[in-house]
């Protein structure tokens, strides 16, 4: 899969995450901004990095402003993100959910 | 989580499909059934995010045994035939088709549901179908509507979209809606399905909401539709019989024994006949009371 934009999905609002992917080069590269870092940042991370390596991306830069999301919401708005960037949103991939 | 055919759906409750915040809590609040909503809640920019998230959450989040209707986009949308595929796929109870005016619309949609249901490899006929009736079109062509497909759940008439295409608006008073209330109900019970109310929108007007439930309770519907929580309570304070009621209901079914148990046909009591729609009034009536806990398994009263 390859991405071809910047997207953007979630809100900043109360248990939503708002995530933004770019091309990356090296990786799956995470920038976390949250009040829970301390305690869940690993895992957030962690949901994050699993979600787009199902959808088949390896190199992503990946912005994340969390807003206590639980994991289930962190995942759908990464997919709803990387659908965004790949521009596949019309015609999603439902084999990975 | 598989649909059934027969339940208890006094309340609906209508929840974003894009608000991670109101998904998460949807459960706490006692809904009969909770309806996901992926269409007018939903702005056209983040269908696409809203349909992740609602498969996610049914996926995931416990929502306390209640009923999941996810309410997907028309026909007439482009994202219609996705949000088809990703909720049989999530394998959601209901699916709500909004705008429905003819059979042949649920025939279309039950057809999709079926190709999804062996693309994904879900148990055919695991998820029922649900019509809203929205227009003068859909509450003419309810009765053909309502008996479209053995899937059938219910009917609900949207009473916004339907005074807009009637050109006119709400009133307090309802009379507006006379002849849609009426007509979805006699179809619903004609072909054996459920029966939704519209939204009462106004939180501030909590007589008004009494008056509005009272009045579709009375007519027979088996539920409304919400736009608050704090509207469950107050529809189940209408919709649950009272202890008179379940006392009388109880007395109908010992007269029956009675009689059964002397061997006489006819059944009395306290000198009055009891004929077939009074034993079926009182079985709904115990049924509901048990559903709603007001009974125990012997059929005392424990409720306040």
């Amino acid at each position: 899969m390859e991405i071809k934009t910047t997207g953007v999905a979630g809100t900043l609002e109360s248990s939503d995450i708002q995530i933004m992917i770019s091309k990356g080069t090296d990786g799956i590269q995470i920038d976390l901004d949250s009040e829970v870092a301390k305690a869940y940042g690993d895992q957030i991370k962690k949901v994050i990095t699993d979600t787009l390596k199902k959808y088949g991306l390896d190199n992503v830069k990946v912005k994340a402003t969390d807003k206590g999301a639980l994991d289930c919401v962190i995942e759908a708005r990464t997919l709803a993100a990387a659908q965004r960037a790949t521009e596949t949103s019309d015609k999603p991939e439902l084999g990975v959910l | 989580m598989t649909y059934v055919k027969n339940r208890l759906r006094r309340t609906m409750m209508f929840v974003p499909g894009n608000n991670p915040a109101m998904i998460k809590d949807a459960g706490i609040y006692g809904a009969d059934s909770i309806m996901l909503d992926l269409e007018d809640a939903v702005s056209i920019t983040e269908k696409d995010a809203a349909r992740m998230l609602v498969y996610n959450a049914i996926k995931t989040v416990d929502f306390g045994g209640a009923e999941i209707v996810v309410r997907i986009n028309g026909q007439d949308t482009p994202f219609y035939d996705e949000d088809v595929k990703t909720m049989v796929k999530a394998g959601v109870d209901v699916i709500r088709l909004p705008k429905t005016e003819s059979a042949a619309m649920i025939q279309k949609l039950v057809k999709d549901m079926e190709k999804a249901e062996e693309e994904y490899g879900v148990k055919k006929d695991s998820i029922g179908v649900m019509a809203a009736i929205e227009s003068a079109k859909g509450v003419l062509n309810a009765p053909e509507i309502a008996t479209s497909t053995p899937l059938m759940m219910g009917l609900a008439v949207s009473g916004e979209d339907y005074t807009a295409d009637m050109h006119t608006h709400r009133y307090p008073d309802g009379r507006e809606l006379e002849f849609a209330r009426n007509m979805v109900l006699q179809a619903a019970r004609a072909a054996d399905v459920y029966a939704f109310d519209t939204v009462f929108s106004n939180m501030n007007d909590t007589d008004g909401f009494y008056r509005e439930t009272k009045y579709i309770y009375e007519l027979g519907y088996d539920g409304k539709s919400l736009v608050n929580p704090r509207q469950i309570p107050m529809v189940n304070k209408v919709f649950n019989p009272s202890k008179d009621e379940i006392e009388n209901a109880k007395a109908v079914e010992n007269a029956i024994r009675e009689a059964k148990a002397k061997g006489s046909g006819v059944i009395s009591m306290n000198g009055k006949m009891v004929d077939k729609p009074v034993v079926a009034k009182a079985t709904r009536v115990l049924e509901t009371a048990k559903a709603s806990n007001l009974i125990d398994e012997e059929g005392n009263y424990i409720g306040e």
